[in-house]
């Protein structure tokens, strides 16, 4: 087979997740780059019937291999069934979302194929038919450029909701293809699998976040910001300070220890700016601070800042943004 | 019960981290060090699994010479003992390598259970215990938030976008910790735990004493590096919405500015 660029799509629960398609839009970017095919490769349940939409995005041919076995991923049958496809293809250059399951997967790949892997790039670069990839270190205070050396393979996983998503071109589907690799026989075991099903916005997906802190004094002030968050179709989130203190849950942290968040806006409520907090959030396209005491920190990463109490300030908010989405719609 | 804790000494989490003059690495002078916070999950978990099952706790680690700091407070927290792979020839290999060394370490300790932070904090790749774990042809079961362990079993509870996952695997395996300080909480070395650190051993491993021929580890066999490092672009000045307004004033505005301007909602 020629050599081609290959994407690892993630599929769960009967869909592609949306980061597949980002990756794919980079890989077709990268394969043109190249002057090479784009080729994908996506194992789980139900994978077969869906793989031609990843043709939308630029995705020549599909690799699957579709079992119920492989509804949720598990390291050990995941990682040897994608490398033996990985094999088949060949390619140039393997790119993966840095997703939860894709970091781990990516991760026991590079090690099987004896291949270097970068995390969490957020730009590739290619020249001269090399590839460079960007990715943040020290909680986003630098960013580094790697390069392969010596013909080896890349393998990238690329950050959710930086690299833009292509236009889908619905009148392409991608070429589907069946594989028959075994699925190995696996120790370890996916005893059970809980979805949020309230209904609630991902945290790591949301377009929008709003954070409270400690400024949020106990946990039931958070009803506040969880209407705001329904009115904007956000994500809540918080600092150390508040999930240290009980108010949320450990999975709502955002910053160094906590998730590291990209969205389009992120309202910190109460929350000072400390630096550990603003790796997790710094590359937020906006941010708006909303603090009683003008010299936080947080004023300085702040595209709008308000300085006022939050418990008078954010009742007013949500009042006008209730009236903005009214006449808006 | 035998469990093998791989740590990272990190710049500490306040630091300011500029570039040095080859343009590809950081100024470490005058930087304070800590553990890699996952680290320091991971070893809470694997004390706390200790005092349930009894055993030993090893902390292994590649690093310069002050890194013997960072091993001696996971002695002090309660570790058993320490091995240090400090090689200079090491220092120009890539990752791939260094978790080979590491890997040989390990081996020779013996252990049911390798407890790995999930990432970094420094270079941020969150990959090496899965690589320790494809090295040995082990099970690994990532990012843990929380982990038992019943001398034959062990399950972890793994967060992923939208919900949860129970894994489980028999032993031997490698687990990586996620988390939050709220949930492992790690302690503090006391006082009598400083005192006792100090008669603790740390070994001081080159690859020669792991096994290997240094030449395996030459520049020349690197697979990937780092070409430059880059500072982000500063953020644009941003603005303070006051002027004469009232609340209400601010809270219109606001939402004018982020409709309007930057187009957000
Ligand atoms: C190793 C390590 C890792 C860490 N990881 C993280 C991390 O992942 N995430 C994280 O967030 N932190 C982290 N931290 C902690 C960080 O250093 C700060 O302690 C924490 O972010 C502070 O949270 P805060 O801003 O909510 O609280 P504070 O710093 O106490 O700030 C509260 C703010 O609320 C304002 N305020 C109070 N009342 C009101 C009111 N009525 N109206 C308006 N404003 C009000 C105050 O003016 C103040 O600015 C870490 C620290 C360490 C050492
Ligand atoms: N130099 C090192 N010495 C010991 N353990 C390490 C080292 N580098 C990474 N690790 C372990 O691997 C985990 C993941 O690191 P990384 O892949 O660098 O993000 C860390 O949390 C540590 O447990």
């Amino acid at each position: 087979m020629a050599k081609c660029v290959c994407v690892i799509a993630e599929f769960r629960n009967g869909n592609f997740r949306r980061v597949s398609f980002e990756v794919a839009s980079e890989g077709k970017r990268v394969a043109d780059a190249l002057g090479l095919e784009l080729y994908g490769v996506a194992v789980g349940s139900g994978v077969a019937s869906k793989a031609a939409e990843l043709g939308r995005y630029g995705v020549r041919k599909v690799l699957v291999r579709d079992d119920p076995a492989l509804e949720n991923y598990l390291a050990e049958t995941h990682v040897p069934i994608v490398a033996e496809m990985v094999g088949r293809l060949d390619p140039a250059v393997i790119l993966l979302p840095a997703s939860v399951d894709g970091k781990d997967l990516g991760s026991r790949l590079g090690a099987k194929l004896r291949v270097a892997l970068v995390q969490d790039v957020v730009q590739i670069v290619c020249e001269d038919g090399r590839v460079r990839a960007k990715w943040p270190i020290f909680a986003g205070k630098c960013f580094a450029w790697s390069e392969w050396l010596g013909g080896t393979l890349p393998v990238i996983s690329c950050r959710p909701n930086v690299m833009s998503c292509r236009e889908p071109d619905d009148s392409f589907a991608a070429e589907v293809e069946n594989v028959d690799v075994p699925i190995p026989q696996a120790r370890s075991h996916v005893k059970a699998i809980d979805y949020d099903t309230s209904g609630k916005v991902e945290l790591s997906e949301a377009e929008i976040i709003i954070s409270g802190g400690r400024g949020m004094k106990e946990a039931s002030n958070y009803s506040m910001l969880e209407e705001l968050a329904q009115l904007l179709g956000a994500a809540v989130g918080a600092s150390r300070a508040a999930v240290d203190s009980g108010w949320r849950p450990h999975s709502d942290q955002v910053g160094q220890t906590g998730k590291v968040v990209n969205p389009d806006l992120y309202i910190a409520v109460g929350i000072s700016g400390a630096i550990q907090h603003l790796a997790g959030m710094g590359s937020s396209k906006y941010i708006v601070a909303i603090n009683r005491d003008p010299d936080a920190p947080i004023f300085s990463k702040a595209d709008y800042g308000i300085v006022e109490d939050l418990f008078k300030f954010i009742p007013a908010f949500t009042e006008e943004v209730r009236k903005h989405k009214s006449t808006c719609s | 019960m035998n469990i093998v804790v791989l740590l990272k000494q990190t710049p500490d989490t306040e630091s300011v981290i500029r570039i040095a003059g080859d343009g590809k690495s950081i100024v470490t002078d005058g930087l304070k060090w800590i553990i890699n916070p996952y680290d320091e999950f991971a070893l809470e978990a694997a004390l706390r699994l200790k005092d349930k099952l009894k055993g030993k706790v090893s902390v292994v680690s590649y690093g310069p010479p002050r890194v013997v700091e960072a091993l001696r407070t996971a002695l002090a927290m309660g570790a058993d003992d320490a091995v240090l792979i400090d090689d200079p020839v090491l220092k120009t290999a890539d990752y791939l390598r260094v978790t080979k060394a590491l890997t040989a370490a390990i081996k020779e300790l013996n252990p049911d259970l390798i407890f790995t932070g999930s990432r970094a904090i420094d270079y941020d790749q969150g990959q090496r215990g899965a690589i320790v774990a494809e090295n040995l042809d082990w099970p690994h079961l990532a990012l843990a938030v929380a982990v038992d362990c019943d001398g034959s079993v062990v399950t972890i509870e793994r967060p992923i976008e939208g919900g949860k996952v129970i894994l489980e695997s028999p032993l031997p395996a490698l687990v990586t910790f996620g988390g939050a300080h709220a949930i492992w909480n790690p302690r503090y070395a006391s006082l009598p735990g400083i005192m006792k650190a100090k008669k603790k051993p740390i070994a001081m491993k080159k690859v020669t004493d792991l096994g290997f021929d240094p030449a395996n580890f030459e520049p020349e066999t690197a697979r990937i590096r780092i070409t430059s490092l880059e500072k982000p672009a500063e953020r644009k000045q941003g603005r303070i919405i006051n002027g004469d307004l009232d609340v209400v004033g601010k809270a219109a505005e606001l939402v004018r500015s982020l409709h309007e301007e930057a187009k957000v909602i």
